[in-house]
């Protein structure tokens, strides 16, 4: 029968391949589902605070964010140990606060324009003298609704 | 049966049903990260037009100073004391006009948690975590108060009927019925934690 004929001596069968398609596929999604998107790299350390009565930031597109912090070791020897802010990929002053809610707002839809949120993620061995600027410059451009972005725990334990 | 030279053939033909397994089974344990925080609304920079007169016992004074220490109506406190003494304050209930609130009554203290006023204010050197800790006591304490209501009356805690009122993928037939009855239990405990600027000594 010439089924069972004789194959050729030290002739490996091929390894199927059909199934390599499968395993690419699901290390794609497992990345696509895990990535999140970061739009600026943190040139400050952003430890937060923790906090147990925390509400989540629901839609990420009425979001403006401010980051807070002492910057990162590379950045010391220039801007020293002293906590600053950070707007986009870039350091800056108390006063600049506010023209970049009305730059990043106006970037926004109209319908959107009005309900958006400024998300403050503040280091936690930052001090409040320049949360307090920020929030008075967020005044200023009437940006009113604020989050101060904490991870999710027990907030005695930010005391220690 | 004649024996085979070479190496069988794998049957791969389950592979894809492992790939899958597996992909499913990341799909289901990874969480997208959101974030998540303390919500705050600031006072408009504009003062209201007419002066509002709000009588002294009915401003719950919390003060920070540069070490983190609390001064809680003239008092020294403890943060762990801090919820405890929010909540007595706000539904103290001295004009009895609350019948809801289980407060003592001490006419030294707020009316009722409608005119009832928490006032934060920070020295600049406060520390941004000792902040974001009193919040979140003063915080608790309003949702201590509107889960209990939200009990008694849905059976549900506060909280959660929020966030699912919040939460976009909540289907619009439950947001509407879900909003009448937050709306409810924000009008028992209206949230006013006012904070002032900042002293600078």
């Amino acid at each position: 029968m010439a089924k069972f004929t004789k194959k050729k001596d030290g002739d490996l069968p091929a390894v199927s391949t059909a199934s390599l398609p499968d395993i690419v596929f699901m290390l794609l999604f497992f990345f696509m589902t895990v990535t999140t998107m970061k739009d600026s790299s943190l040139l400050v350390e952003n430890t937060l605070p923790n906090a147990t009565e925390i509400k989540k930031l629901e839609k990420k597109d009425r979001v403006i964010y401010i980051y807070v912090g002492k910057p990162t070791q590379e950045y010391q020897s220039v801007f020293g140990t002293e906590p600053r802010i950070q707007l986009n990929d870039k350091f800056a002053n108390v006063d600049e606060v506010g023209s970049y809610i009305l730059a990043e707002r106006a970037k926004k839809p109209q319908e959107l324009q009005n309900v958006l949120t400024t998300a403050l993620k503040v280091d936690k061995n930052a001090n409040m003298g320049l949360i307090t600027d920020i929030k008075q410059q967020l005044r200023e451009v009437n940006a009113l609704k604020v989050n101060y972005t904490t991870y999710e725990g027990d907030a005695f334990n930010n005391l220690q | 049966m004649p024996r085979r030279k070479g190496a069988p053939e794998v049957n791969a033909g389950s592979m894809a049903d492992i790939a899958f397994l597996l992909l499913i089974f990341f799909l289901v344990t990874t969480t997208i990260e959101t974030d998540a925080g303390l919500d705050r609304m600031l006072p408009p920079i504009e003062p209201p037009e007419t002066d509002v007169i709000i009588r002294q016992k009915n401003i719950f004074t919390v003060n920070i100073n540069k070490n983190g220490q609390l001064l809680v109506e003239d008092e020294l406190m403890n943060l762990k004391d801090l919820r405890k003494a929010a909540t007595a304050f706000l539904e103290n209930n001295a004009d009895g006009s609350c019948n809801y609130c289980k407060g003592r009554k001490d006419a030294a203290s707020s009316d009722n948690p409608t005119k009832a006023i928490i006032s934060l204010k920070n020295d600049r050197e406060t520390k941004y975590s000792t902040y974001i800790t009193v919040q979140n006591e003063l915080v608790g304490a309003y949702n201590d108060l509107r889960n209990r209501e939200a009990q008694r009356l849905y059976n549900r805690d506060f909280t959660e009927m929020e966030s699912e009122y919040l939460n976009p993928e909540t289907p619009t037939a439950t947001r509407d019925d879900l909003k009448d009855k937050v709306k409810r239990i924000q009008d028992m405990f209206p949230q006013k934690l006012s904070e002032a600027e900042t002293s600078t000594n």
